[in-house]
């Protein structure tokens, strides 16, 4: 059972979820676009074998205020304060989506609070030539998110689900301001111009993506790639979307494990 | 009251099967359906329309900012505007208006509103829409989660642009402007009245009362559905101690006016399906991205619905049609209250019951809807302007005083070649 706790970042509550037992750096997870609604069996997964942190970032789900942020580096002044409040680094930073754009600065930025990078699809680049889904251009309804982002719409709808005494409306709003935060972030391309700082993240980094994303393609991962100068292991999870934590949260939890076990094994071996 | 004559400058060559082989008539529409030929024949057609409206007995003409849309050809509404100073010499001048976070840097606004209002002589009314999410987020690129702050921004830019007297500095959160001293400054002393276009929301109507602006309400489903909206805005002056004058208040109504009923059922059935058929063909997904609309409002509209869904479980069917889920048979259209049809006489007394009950002094009329033609726009602008305009223009002015409306200069110049007289 995950434990809830709340910190002060720039002045505003930030929930943090965590579990998991572990010596060595803490996991800390940044969510992808709609953010945590409930913990999710990824987490489970992944803290199987350590400890697991999961702060909400501004606007998801557990931090209800983000609209004073204004630019690209308030957002990352903000992701950065949250690790310190964690006050546990360096820690290993998984970032999904809209949160491993974030991960992704923080890396390049703040490079100490960091000892290894996952991210999984994560948004920062874009290109005319082979573009985005234009996540905030959705028909309204019930299905269109959800469709989009996980490869069975059930895998979000079961994140999302009303948890039980909870205001539907209140949800609802929830959901809407996750969304907006991410606009705020992101519109409209999600293009942060990170690719121009990754020389400086040269920590061993996990790049990971759903196989069946709809919302980023290929090739954006492969941008990070290129630009990433450290160790870079690549992955792809089959038969999951944009965010492969909801759709195959086994096999995703399982990559990350193993790349992390490997980079402590190659490290107790040197 | 005063009668304000809209044009929205529709483009009247969409084709018989735009709904079903066109994704939408706005944001992405298909550039292969615009003829700029037939475009330059329209702008010189509609401004006909608007100046013959201007000279014929209506208070206002009306223009309006739409971009990359079929049914609005006017993206800078300021270039129609500005013809208007010179080509009519009494109607209030209204540019319904300049979407204030799109310009940039927002003194921009500040400068032509001005060069209008001295044109004309101080006849202009300033409309500062947040405008859609199509022509803002989507055509304008702006940020849905940014976009209000930008617009309160640029209004406080544009406020303070006209009533400073010194050249100032901005450090505002989204400009910064070291030397603001806009050159020239409008004729309408402190500034030309002010008119919000808006949606239902409950803060433009608190703001509108605040700043003591017009709130006005720009529909294309009329009166009947708009009745509600109305209601809540004059709820909401009730509860924040503010009189009921329905100069307040602004509402656009589509008119359709025959000599006889059923000349008018006949002669405008065809462009009001085309306007409700092929122009409100809007593809959904512009219709709300995420941050457009503030958390209050998404607040009040799920809790509506909530209530809309209870109540038509009750009734055992769903509302009939609702905004851009609209009709589109002419039938519907006039039992709606879309269009309000019929003789003078008819449509008059519907006219007036609706500014009554929707207590609304600042009416604005669509005459030409749909692909109308310049005939048949004029036509049912001469009938309104002089069969239907003598009935109700006396209402209200007994009681309550319009504010909100221009001060031109008594005396004001006019073109070398126009041999109307200018004055009053």
């Amino acid at each position: 059972m995950a434990h809830e706790r709340t910190l002060t970042v720039g002045g505003h509550p930030v929930r943090v979820l965590e579990d998991g037992q572990g010596v060595g750096a803490p996991a800390v997870f940044f969510a992808g676009i709609g953010g945590l609604p409930r913990w999710i069996p990824f987490l489970d997964h992944l803290a199987a074998s350590r400890r697991v942190i999961a702060p909400s970032l501004p606007g998801f789900p557990g931090a209800t205020e983000f609209r004073h942020l204004d630019s690209l580096l308030d957002w990352i002044v903000h992701a950065v304060e949250t690790i310190e409040a964690l006050d546990e680094h360096p820690v290993d930073l998984l970032g999904s989506s809209v949160g491993g754009a974030l991960a992704a600065e923080v890396a390049a930025l703040a490079g100490s609070l960091v000892n290894r990078l996952v991210l999984i699809a994560p948004f920062g680049v874009y290109d005319e030539a082979d573009p985005a889904a234009d996540i905030w251009a959705q028909v309204p309804g019930p299905d269109s998110i959800p469709n989009l982002v996980c490869k069975d719409p059930e895998n979000w709808k079961a994140a999302w689900q009303l948890p039980e005494g909870a205001e539907a409306i209140d949800f609802q709003v929830m959901h809407s301001r996750a969304m907006e935060a991410a606009a705020r972030l992101l519109f409209p391309f999600g293009d942060t111009g990170v690719v121009s700082r990754l020389h400086r993240v040269t920590h061993p980094t996990l790049l990971l993506r759903g196989d069946e994303d709809r919302v980023l393609p290929a090739s954006y991962n492969e941008r990070f790639r290129a630009a990433l100068p450290g160790e870079v292991r690549t992955a792809t999870i089959e038969a999951a979307g944009h965010l492969a934590e909801l759709d195959a949260p086994e096999a995703t939890a399982r990559e990350i494990n193993a790349f992390l076990a490997d980079q402590e094994f190659s490290r107790s071996e040197a | 009251m005063k009668n304000l004559w809209f044009h929205l400058m529709p483009y009247k060559d969409l084709p018989d099967d735009f709904r079903d082989e066109h994704p939408s008539v706005w944001v992405d529409i298909d550039a292969g359906l615009l003829d700029a030929k037939r475009v330059h024949e329209h702008y010189n057609e509609y401004l006909d329309e608007l100046e013959y409206a201007g000279e014929s007995g209506f208070d206002g003409v009306c223009c309006n900012e739409h971009h990359q849309n079929g049914y609005g050809l006017m993206p800078s509404p300021n270039l129609i505007a500005s013809t208007l100073t010179r080509r009519t010499t009494k109607p209030a001048i209204c540019v319904m208006g300049n979407s204030l976070a799109l310009y940039n840097p927002p003194t921009r606004v500040a400068e032509e509103f001005a060069m209008l209002d001295c044109m004309s002589g101080g006849r202009l009314i300033a409309g500062f829409p947040v405008g859609t999410p199509m022509d803002t987020i989507f055509a304008y690129g702006q940020n849905p989660s940014k976009l209000r702050d930008r617009y309160y921004e640029a209004h406080d830019i544009v406020m303070k642009a006209w009533a400073e007297p010194e050249t100032f500095s901005f450090n505002g959160r989204f400009n910064q402007l070291r030397y603001v001293n806009v050159w020239p400054r409008p004729v309408q002393q402190p500034h030309p009245p002010v008119w919000i276009p808006g949606g239902g929301s409950v803060e433009t109507w608190r703001w509108c009362a605040e700043m003591d602006y017009v709130y006005s309400y720009l529909s294309y489903f009329g009166y009947k559905a708009g009745a509600a909206t109305m209601q809540g805005f004059w709820d909401e002056m009730d509860r924040l101690g503010k009189d009921r004058n329905p100069y307040r208040a602004g509402f656009l109504q589509f008119v359709a006016v025959g000599e006889t009923e059923q000349e008018a059922l006949e002669l405008y059935r065809e462009p009001a399906e085309y306007f409700y058929g092929r122009c409100l063909h809007v593809n959904p997904k512009w219709a709300s991205p995420a941050g457009y609309q503030s958390e209050a409002t998404i607040r009040a509209k799920v809790q509506s619905q909530v209530a809309l869904a209870a109540q038509a479980s009750r009734a055992g069917s769903g509302p009939k049609a609702g905004p851009m889920g609209a009709a589109r048979e002419w039938k519907d259209i006039l039992d709606l209250g879309y269009v309000i049809a019929g003789d003078p006489d008819q449509v008059a007394e519907r006219i007036r019951e609706v500014c009554i009950n929707l207590n609304v002094g600042h009416l604005m009329l669509l005459c030409q809807f749909g692909n109308m033609s310049t005939e048949l726009a004029k036509y049912n602008t001469r009938l309104y302007a002089e069969k239907v305009l003598p009935q109700i223009t006396d209402l209200f002015d007994d009681q309550w005083e319009d504010r909100w409306w221009p001060k031109p200069l008594i005396e004001r110049a006019v073109p070398r070649d126009l041999p109307v007289a200018a004055g009053g």
